[in-house]
Formats: C-alpha cells, structure tokens, sequence
C-alpha cells in the first residue's frame, strides 16, 4: 500500500512539473517530436578540471606544436587525419575510430573567458548561456531545458549518476539521481511516519520518495547476452571500477527506459606531471565509453556520447611539466550514431600571433553550438527552440553533420 | 520559539546535556573564554607531522634493501603517519561533542573548510593537524590578515595548491633548470580565499600573484617552510594597482604585505561577510545582515571577534530556524551530543565502529572528511545534502547506530524534547510516540526535517 501511494506521489509529481514549465515556456508549441527520433540515446559526460585538449588530440601538423611542450608529449600518437594525432592513452578507442564511432571537435570552447576559474567555467557550461546572462538565470542546465520541452517525459527519463552534482541537468524538469551505494530500507511503520513528517518539506519529501524509487530500480539483466557482457565488465575491479560501474548503470537505463543520461569524470587537472596524470583520467574516459557500448549492446547505434570540458590548458608547458588554466580546448564524440571519424573545427595556429591573450589556443568555434546540432540531429529538436531555449542568445551556424 | 533553542541549533551543535550559551553575548563569551578543547583533544604540531614524514621517507628508503626488519620498521611508520587521519577526525568530532563553546567548534570547521584542503596521503598525512589548529584555529580569534599569512606559508597549503611547483620563471632557479610559474594558489588566493569571484581581479592580477608568491616553499628540513630567494620571481609585482617588492626581492614582507591588503579589501569583506552569513544563517542571506557583518569587516580591518559579534547581534541572525540543511559532519556530532554522548565516549569508541558510524557514513552521506572535490570546500544549499541518495544514508544512520551508542536507549517520548526542546512539532511528538519500537523512535528523531534543518 505504502509503495503505492509513493509511486503515485512521485509521478503525479513529475506530470505537475511539466506542465509548469510547458506554461513558462511559450516555444514549446512548435516542438513537434515524432516517437521514433525519440529512440536516440544521448550521454553527456562533464570533464571536470579542464582538459587539455592539446595533448587529447595532438595538433602535430602544426610546426609551432613540439616546441611548446618539450617536456610532456613521452610516447608517440596515434595518427589520426595526418594533422592530428591521438594521445596514446587512448588506444582502447582507436577501434571506434576507425568505424567511425569517435570523432573530436578541436579550438572550441564556451563563452566563458580569461578568469579561468574551474567553478565558473563549469557552471557556464553546465548552464549553456552566455556571460552576458544574469547569474540567477544560469541556475538551469541546459539538459534539463531540452527535457522542459520534450513531451511524454517520466522521471526516469533522464538520469544524473554519480555523486558530483548535474548542474547541467538540473532545473525544474523532472530528472533521477543515482549513485551505486543508495538504498532506502526502513520498516513498513517507520516509512509510513517518514513520509508524513516530509509531507511538508518538499526538498524532504521528494528526496525520500525517489530514494524508495532507486531502491526499487530493477538490476541489470542477466538473462541477456548483453546483460552478462556488462556485469562482467562492471565487476571488473581495478582503479576505475567506480566509472565502470556508473556508465554501466547508464547503460542498463538508457537500454531500457532512460534517453539522457549525464555524468561527471575528473582528474583533468593536469598542472603537475602531466604525462603521468593525463593518462589515468583519459583511461577512465576510454572505460567509461567501452562500458556504455558494451551495455547497451543494439542501442549503441542509436546513442550518441558527448564529452565536454569547461576550458582548455595553456599551450605551453609550465614549470612543473604540466599546463595551467587556458581557454580553447577540444571536445569528444562517440557512439554508433556519429559519423565519425573526423577532427572538426577550425585550426587558429599555434603561432604567438594566433594564439589567445599569447597563451592560450584561440577558440573559434563554441561548443555550445556542436552540441546544439547533435540534439538537433538526435531528437529534431527546432533551431529555434535551441536558439532562443536551451542554449539561448547562440547563433547555430552551419551544420557539422555530426549524425549518420 | 526561545533564543536559547536558536542558539544552539543555528551557532551550535544543537541541544543536549550540560548548559549551553544562550544569548549573543554569552556566545561572545565563550569564544573570549580560554580554548579548553584543544588541550583536552591535542593534535599534532608540525614538527611532530615533519618527524613522522622524515620516519616514513627514511624508513622508507631503507626498505628497498629487502630486508624483513626494514620492512617492518617501514610498515610500522607508515601506519603511525596513516594513523593521524582518522585520529584528527576523531579529536574534531570529540571536541565538538564536549565542548562548553559549540560556537569555536563551528567556527573551526567553517575556517577549515573556507580554506579547503585534502588529507594528503604517504608520509604527509599528518601535516593536516598543525594547519587546522595553528593555522585556523589558533588565528580564528584574531584578524584575518594573520590567519591569511598564517595559511599561506603552511605546507598543508603550500602543497595543496601546487605552490610547491612554482618557481619564478626568470629567478636563479627558474633559469638554471629552466622551470616556470604554477599559478593555483595565486588563483584561489583571489578567487576563492578573500575577493570572490565577483572580486575585481583580473588575470593580470594572477599572474603578478603568482610571480610575487614564487619563494614559498615547503622545506621539511628549515621547520616546514622557507622563502627560498633563488626560487622568487625578481622585480617587482603589482595586484590590484599596488606594487609589491623591489628590484632585489628577497623576503617575505612583500607577499605579506600583499596579503595584508587583501584581507582588508572591500571585495574581501563582502565575500567573507556574505559566506559566514550564508553558512550560519540561510542559504538566501538577508542583505541587510550581510551588508552589517561587512561593514564591521571594513571598520576593524578584518578583526574577526568583532565580526562575529556583529553577526550575532543583527536581528536577522535570530529569525525563524530551518534555512539551512546540517551538513553530514555536524549531522552526526549533533546526534552525537543529542544522545548524551561526552567526549571521553566519542574517544572510547573503538576503531571500527568509529569508522563505520563516522568515517563511512560521512563519505556516504557526501562529505567525505578533508576531502571536498576542489578547493571551493563543500556546498552550503540545502539542495546539495538532501538528496535522494543523501537522505537515505541520514535515515539508515538514525535508524541503526543510537543503539549501537547508548544503552539502554531514551524513551523516544523524552529523547525528541532532549533533542529539539521547543523546536519540535505537535507531528513530530505524536509521529515519535507512534513508533513501532524504541530504536525507530529514536531514528525518527534524528532522521526529522527539525532535526536535520537548522
């Protein structure tokens, strides 16, 4: 009885949600969704500590390149399109590579500018606007403005997993957390009396309610080929067990019910040491989209993963064989439904004429503006309603055709 | 609702035995009292942390012979140094339970956690006790420009933000072995420890922060720290339009004096008025109290007594209770001290449960001790720690340890006004006294929305 009643609580929770915010946003009326654009699967992962996307995809052509970093480029790349290499550490990847399935955007980089703070700079790409909008509208991710414009949304549509907060799928748009260890289990009595002292504290009462949920969610399935496939790559072990096993809870929803799936992966922070510290967090990137293609089996093809980060590192070395806090970075693709296989951007040059205040790779394009295209492509989302609602103030531009 | 009940839910660690100020100025006080907690609850000085690091590196060193003795020594010394982490956990949690001035405990947290740093591990684990109590706490009480100078130099910091890898790019040092600038302390050093972000700073303002830093470093041999002259960047270096050190810089006066400017920086006072008031009062500060404590900041160049006082004493500082989430630390010492927990049982619990109900459950709950993921220390929104995942473990903690505790356990009749006094509901009393056992009774104290706000 008592399951009951929450599980009504929680959805009629949800539907009360969505239609607040379909009356705030007058767009919505031209978001046409047909049922079938909706099977796509869309991963997001938040690089946290800014990386260097210099090292990640190695602008080798450049002849400016080798001088800058005398000290952190140790093993060779993995050739890519002949102007750029791969950093090694990414090896794991180089089958996808070649199908097509990974692909990168280099020089890009949010609005943000020449503070160079880690917090700033993830909140205003979590947020999707630009600095020219107040603070206390920045509070919504631009997830969860896609999700405020999507019809026939439940709560598990989509998921932030893991413990570091989702700015960028927060808001007021229905969306679960999850990380491994949650689990709610009182007695039937003590649950009953828990849910009426919440009743009157919203933040008590709706965290205490998806708490049961969570609880409740079915476990992966083993009667499956691909069920089996993910538990033993979950169960793995080792130092990334922990990313292992929340990409592989993404995998399992959005293989069932889920469409959005977000999560956090750090270790970015690369200012000391960085041919050895580097390598760990891009092995977590690497078991982190292997985890999603094995879990989710068919589906991959259908699924596109985003990984972005909030600015990109110096370009040259410091003085402790790492990099410092820059501006233009690089951004990463993966999954069956990219067409891959591509460096896209624009190269500014290493020069100290191009380079941005002198230090930084110049951006020249927003990753906003990729990431625009990539729902626009998943889920024929309007250009308008990109424009004007989850990214506002952005001008899209030309499309990179990032989808098959 | 009586003021005695607001003072020690919002400036405390909440009810429970003995008798606790119940005014601002007996809370101003306590703090003037002497500090009897830090002696009852020792932690280690820094050349106590510099003898166990040099232990572990030289036994350390010898362990590479292979021989069985070496391995034992080294295997002894490094637990002694691994050992000093839960121990600083423990003395923190037992000071705040005993202490007859919940308001220093606080306070220490909020300073601890306004600098954040990370536990180091290997031979450095120590380090974190000589910067909590002779950096922070030991400064608290006077102007923040000491407790900033204090900061700075200690090697808990200097090797947290990478200061230790800085080294003036045009220095002695810096061109002989061709090393460079490392500008993470600088940064965080505007943006994060006195102007804010919002602080008008620029990058510039980084830079000539970071070369003017350059020369602090951590030397266990020199007692932990040293301005190394050949490291420091030469010339002079302007932040904020003022020009620090000359041609031939080579002491600390030019970084203090740099610091001393930040600490009484209007931005500084705003910033730090505006933390203290959002961490003890509401996560949406009213201005007018927030403007108050700044302005007094202004007034007495940072003198961090009457800063306080200037908090306590604004009506705004006394309104309703429930703004504010405890986070998962103060979570559990104010359960602690709602169960008549003392010091000397905080102290007596043996290793494991202490790791399970303190240790682990911390982690469980979000906070893992001295390890908040950046330097911007944990989250204050009620929004960050009552989550679904966050709230389950609260719940899981309420219900299972008061038993593990005390025994026998309270009458959960008499246990929710021991707990909360006249800050419990008319529901809460009924929903406690309709429990199916004592324990739950007892958890459904503990895991309440009146227990869990503040």
């Amino acid at each position: 009885m008592v399951r009951n009643m929450t599980r009504r609580g929680l959805l009629g929770r949800g539907a009360a949600m969505i239609g607040c915010s379909t009356a705030a946003h007058p767009l919505l009326s031209t978001v046409t969704l047909a049922s079938a654009q909706w099977d796509t699967r869309l991963v997001v992962m938040i690089l946290r500590g800014a990386m260097d996307g210099l090292d990640v995809v190695r602008p080798v052509g450049d002849p400016a390149f080798a001088a800058l970093r005398p000290g952190l480029l140790g093993a060779p790349g993995l050739p890519l399109d002949g102007f750029y290499e791969m950093h090694p550490a990414l090896a794991p990847l180089q089958p996808l590579w070649q199908s097509d399935q990974l692909g990168f955007v280099h020089a890009v980089s949010t609005p943000y500018r020449d503070k160079r703070s880690h917090f700033d700079g993830q909140d205003l790409l979590e947020a999707g606007t630009g600095m020219d909008v107040p603070l206390a509208a920045r509070r919504e991710g631009w997830l969860n403005r896609l999700l405020q414009g999507l019809p026939g949304l439940d709560s598990q549509t989509a998921f932030a997993i893991g413990r570091d907060e989702m700015k960028v799928l927060s808001g007021s748009a229905p969306v679960m957390n999850w990380v491994p260890s949650v689990s709610l289990t009182v007695s039937p009595q003590s649950r009953l009396l828990l849910e009426q002292l919440y009743h009157a504290d919203p933040l008590f009462r709706d965290a205490a309610l998806e708490a049961i949920e969570l609880t409740e969610l079915a476990v992966p399935d083993a009667t499956s080929e691909r069920g089996r496939a993910l538990a033993q790559m979950v169960g793995e072990g080792g130092q990334n067990a922990m990313i292992r096993s929340l990409a592989g809870f993404a995998a399992e929803r959005l293989f069932q019910d889920t469409r959005i799936a977000a999560f956090s992966l750090g270790g970015w922070d690369t200012h000391r040491r960085q041919d050895s510290t580097l390598p760990k967090a891009l092995g977590q990137l690497a078991d982190a989209i292997l985890t999603l293609q094995t879990g989710l089996g068919p589906v991959w093809g259908k699924t596109v993963v985003i990984a972005m980060t909030e600015f990109g590192r110096t370009v040259r070395e410091n003085g402790s064989k790492g990099t410092d806090h820059g501006t233009g970075g690089a951004m990463i693709f993966a999954g069956g439904a990219l067409r891959g296989g591509r460096v896209l951007g624009r190269w500014p040059g290493l020069d100290e004429a191009d380079l941005y205040a002198r230090r930084d790779l110049l951006p020249t394009g927003d990753v906003r503006s990729y990431a625009a295209w990539a729902l626009r492509d998943a889920f024929g989302i309007d250009r308008a309603v990109l424009e004007g609602m989850v990214f506002p103030g952005l001008t899209l531009g030309d499309n990179p055709g990032l989808l098959r | 609702m009586k003021q005695a009940t607001i003072a020690a839910i919002r400036f405390g660690y909440g009810l429970g035995a003995g008798r606790l100020a119940g005014s601002a100025p007996d809370i101003m006080q306590s703090l003037r009292a002497a500090d009897a907690m830090v002696s009852a609850y020792p932690l280690l000085s820094l050349a106590e942390a510099l003898a166990l690091r040099r232990n572990y590196f030289k036994t350390q060193d010898a362990e590479a012979s292979g021989d069985p003795e070496a391995v034992k020594a080294h295997e002894a010394a490094r637990l002694a140094v691994a050992d000093t982490s839960p121990i600083l956990l423990r003395h923190v949690v037992a000071r705040a339970v005993a202490s007859p001035a919940p308001f220093r405990e606080r306070l220490h947290l909020f300073w601890l956690d306004h600098f954040t740093t990370r536990i180091r591990g290997g031979g450095e684990t120590a380090l974190a006790h000589s910067f909590a109590d002779t950096a922070l706490r030991a400064t608290m009480t006077r102007r923040f420009a000491d407790m900033l100078r204090a900061v700075v130099v200690h090697p808990q910091m200097l090797l947290y933000l990478d200061q230790t890898s800085s080294v003036g790019p045009g220095s002695v040092a810096g061109r002989r072995q061709n090393r460079g600038l490392n500008e993470n302390l600088a940064r965080e050093l505007l943006e994060l420890h006195t102007l804010g972000v919002g602080g008008s700073y620029s990058q510039g303002d980084v830079m000539e922060m970071a070369e003017l830093l350059t020369g602090l470093q951590f030397r266990p041999k020199d007692g932990g720290f040293a301005f190394v002259a050949n490291h420091a960047e030469p010339g002079p270096e302007t932040v904020l339009g003022r020009t620090y050190g000359g041609m031939r810089r080579g002491g600390l006066d030019a970084i203090f004096a740099a610091l001393d400017d930040l600490s009484v920086h209007p931005d500084t006072a705003r910033h730090l008025a505006r933390k203290l008031v959002v961490h003890f009062v509401s996560d949406r500060p009213d201005p007018a109290l927030v403007a108050h404590v700044a302005a007094r900041w202004r007034e007495t160049d940072g003198d961090l007594m009457q800063v306080y006082d200037a908090l306590l004493e604004h009506p705004a500082a006394w309104g309703a209770l429930g703004g504010k989430a405890k986070q998962p630390l103060d979570f559990i010492i104010s359960a602690f001290r709602a169960l008549g927990m003392t010091g000397a049982d905080v102290m007596a619990l043996p290793r494991q449960p202490f790791q399970e109900m303190v240790v682990n459950a911390l982690a469980g709950m979000g906070q893992p001790f001295m390890r908040a993921p950046g330097p911007d220390g944990w989250k204050e929104a009620d929004e960050a720690w009552i989550t679904p995942i966050g709230l389950s473990q609260r719940i899981r903690w309420a219900m299972r340890n008061p038993s593990r505790l005390v025994k026998p356990l309270p009458d959960p009749r008499d246990f929710v006004v021991q707990a909360l006094d006249d800050a419990a509901t008319p529901q809460l009393i009924w929903a406690v006294g309709a429990a199916d056992t004592v324990a739950q009774g007892v958890g459904l104290v503990l895991a309440s929305t009146e227990f869990n706000r503040r």
